[in-house]
C-alpha cells in the first residue's frame, strides 16, 4: 500500500512540476534573434575581446542588430567575416589582414645592458628599477613578457630577450598592443614585408652605443626610397604601408640593419 | 521574543559557527571553481543566496504538507532533487524574461547551482533539525550568507596567491586547497563562541 501512495504521489508531483516548468517555459520564453545564434556559432568563440564586445556573444547580438560590421571579428578574419556575411545577406567589405608587430630587435647579443636584473619578471616593474630596467636602450623591448601573458593565441614569444610575434598564428586581437608599456608593438598590415624593428628616438651616436640594431636617422633610407614611402623623423625612420610597395631597397641600403624584410 | 533570539542564533550558527563549506564541506564545487576572481565569486554567492533561501521555503512547504500528511518522509531525497532542478530552471526562466538585467549578473552560475550539493544539504538539514519554515528559510538564507563569506574571502586570497612564485608540484589547485585548509581551520575558531 505504501508503495503505491509513494509511486502515485511522487509521479503526480513530478507530473505536476513538469506541466509547471512547460508552461512556464512557453510563457516565459524569450524571443531570441536566431541570427544572433548563427552568428555567434561561426564566431571562433575565444572571448577575446579583440572586436570591442563584451565576449563572442556580445559582437553576435551586435552584429545581429546591424550595429556592428560583418566582418568585426579580428580573429576570424575574412572566412568568418564571410560566413556571417552569408548569414546576414550581406557582401563583407574586404577587410586588410593585419598583424601585431614588435618594432625592436634589441637581444641579448645586440643590446647593450648596464647591469642584470633579477627581480619580478614584468614589464611594468621597469618603471620603478634604476635606468627603466637593465637595457641600456629606454626605448625598446624589456623582455619580461608582459605581452606573452597577455596573447590569447601562443603568437607572441620572448626570444633571446625580446619579443618576436609569430605573423602566422597572430589575430590581430590588440591585447598584446594594449600590455606593452612601451608601446612598442603595433599592428600592420600583414601583407607588408618592410618593417623599421627600431624605437629609439635617440640621436645617432648615442643610439649607436645602445644598441647594435638602433634606427641612428641617417636618412639614408629615406633617400633611397623610389616611392617616397619611408621618412626619418625625430631620428627615427618610419614607413608609410599605404605607399611601401615592398621593394626592399631601404632594408639592403640600412648601415645599422634596423630595417627589416619580412618574407611572407 | 525567543523566536527571534533563536533566529538570531540560527543566523550566527549557520553563517558562521558552521559554516558550509568550511565545517561542513558542502558546496565545495564551485567553492573550488568560480573563485578565481572575486567578482565571479560574489555573483556565484549571490546566486547560491537566492536559490536557497527560495528552496528552502519550497522545500519546507513540499515536507510539511505533501510529504507528512502522507508519511513518506522517506523520499525526502528524491522530491527535494526534484523540486531544486525545477526550482532553479524556473528562477532561470523567470529571470531571464522579467529582470534581465540580474540575469546576466547571475550569469552562467544560476544553471550551475542545480547540482550544487549545499542546496540539497540545507534543505535534509532543515529537516533533520526540525525547523518550521521560518526557521528554515532563515537558516538556508544565513547558511549561502556563510557560503558568500566564504567564497569571496577564498577568491581574494586566490587573487594575491596568483601573483607569487611557488614550487611548481604547488602551483594551481594544490596551494588553493591548502589555502582553503587554512580557511578551515581558521573558522574553527568560531566554534568557541557562546551565548
Amino acid at each position: 500500500m505504501n508503495i503505491i501512495i509513494a509511486t502515485i504521489s511522487i509521479g503526480i508531483l513530478g507530473l505536476l512540476v513538469g506541466t509547471f516548468l512547460g508552461i512556464s517555459g512557453n510563457k516565459l520564453a524569450v524571443e531570441v534573434n536566431p541570427k544572433e545564434e548563427e552568428v555567434l556559432e561561426a564566431l571562433p568563440g575565444n572571448n577575446c575581446g579583440g572586436c570591442g564586445f563584451a565576449g563572442c556573444s556580445g559582437l553576435a547580438a551586435a552584429i545581429a542588430e546591424g550595429k556592428a560590421p560583418v566582418n568585426a571579428c579580428p580573429v576570424g578574419g575574412e572566412p568568418v567575416g564571410e560566413k556571417i556575411a552569408a548569414i546576414m545577406g550581406m557582401d563583407a567589405e574586404k577587410k586588410v589582414r593585419l598583424t601585431a608587430f614588435v618594432r625592436c630587435q634589441g637581444d641579448c647579443e645586440k643590446s647593450k645592458r648596464d647591469y642584470s636584473y633579477t627581480g619580478q619578471a614584468d614589464c611594468s616593474m621597469m618603471t620603478f628599477v634604476p635606468g627603466g630596467g637593465p637595457k641600456s636602450c629606454n626605448y625598446g623591448c624589456l623582455g619580461m613578457g608582459n605581452c606573452v601573458r597577455a596573447c590569447m593565441f601562443d603568437a607572441i614569444h620572448i626570444l633571446d630577450g625580446v619579443a618576436v610575434v609569430d605573423k602566422d598564428k597572430c589575430k590581430a586581437c590588440g591585447k598584446c598592443v594594449e600590455a606593452c608599456p612601451k608601446s612598442l608593438i603595433e599592428l600592420i598590415p600583414y601583407d607588408n614585408v618592410v618593417h623599421v624593428a627600431c624605437n629609439s628616438n635617440d640621436k645617432g651616436p648615442v643610439a649607436m652605443k645602445k644598441c647594435d640594431s638602433a634606427c641612428i636617422g641617417c636618412g639614408i633610407c629615406e633617400k633611397n626610397c623610389p616611392v617616397d614611402a619611408i621618412k626619418v623623423d625625430d631620428f627615427l625612420a618610419k614607413v608609410d604601408y599605404d605607399k611601401c610597395v615592398g621593394c626592399g631597397l631601404c632594408v639592403s641600403k640600412c648601415p645599422k640593419k634596423a630595417i627589416v624584410f619580412d618574407e611572407i | 521574543m525567543n523566536t527571534v533570539k533563536d533566529l538570531l542564533l540560527i543566523m550566527i550558527g549557520s553563517s558562521l559557527m558552521s559554516n558550509v563549506v568550511l565545517s561542513q564541506f558542502l558546496g565545495l564545487c564551485p567553492f573550488l571553481g568560480v573563485s578565481k576572481k572575486v567578482n565571479t565569486a560574489a555573483g556565484m554567492g549571490s546566486a547560491v543566496i537566492f536559490v536557497i533561501t527560495l528552496s528552502s521555503f519550497v522545500t519546507g512547504l513540499i515536507y510539511n504538507y505533501i510529504l507528512t500528511p502522507l508519511n513518506i518522509e522517506y523520499l525526502q531525497t528524491i522530491v527535494f532533487i526534484l523540486v531544486i532542478a525545477a526550482l532553479v530552471q524556473f528562477v532561470e526562466m523567470f529571470l531571464k524574461k522579467k529582470v534581465p538585467s540580474l540575469y546576466k549578473a547571475l550569469g552562467v552560475y544560476l544553471p550551475l547551482i542545480t547540482t550544487n550539493c549545499a542546496v540539497l544539504g540545507i534543505a535534509l538539514t532543515n529537516v533533520q533539525k526540525d525547523y518550521n519554515i521560518l526557521y528554515g528559510v532563515v537558516n538556508g538564507f544565513a547558511t549561502a550568507v556563510g557560503f558568500t563569506i566564504a567564497i569571496v574571502l577564498l577568491a581574494g586570497i586566490r587573487e594575491k596567491i596568483e601573483d607569487n612564485d611557488f614550487l611548481p608540484a604547488m602551483k594551481g589547485m594544490p596551494i588553493v586547497l591548502v589555502a582553503a585548509g587554512l580557511m578551515a581551520i581558521a573558522f574553527c575558531g568560531f566554534g568557541s563562541l557562546s551565548f
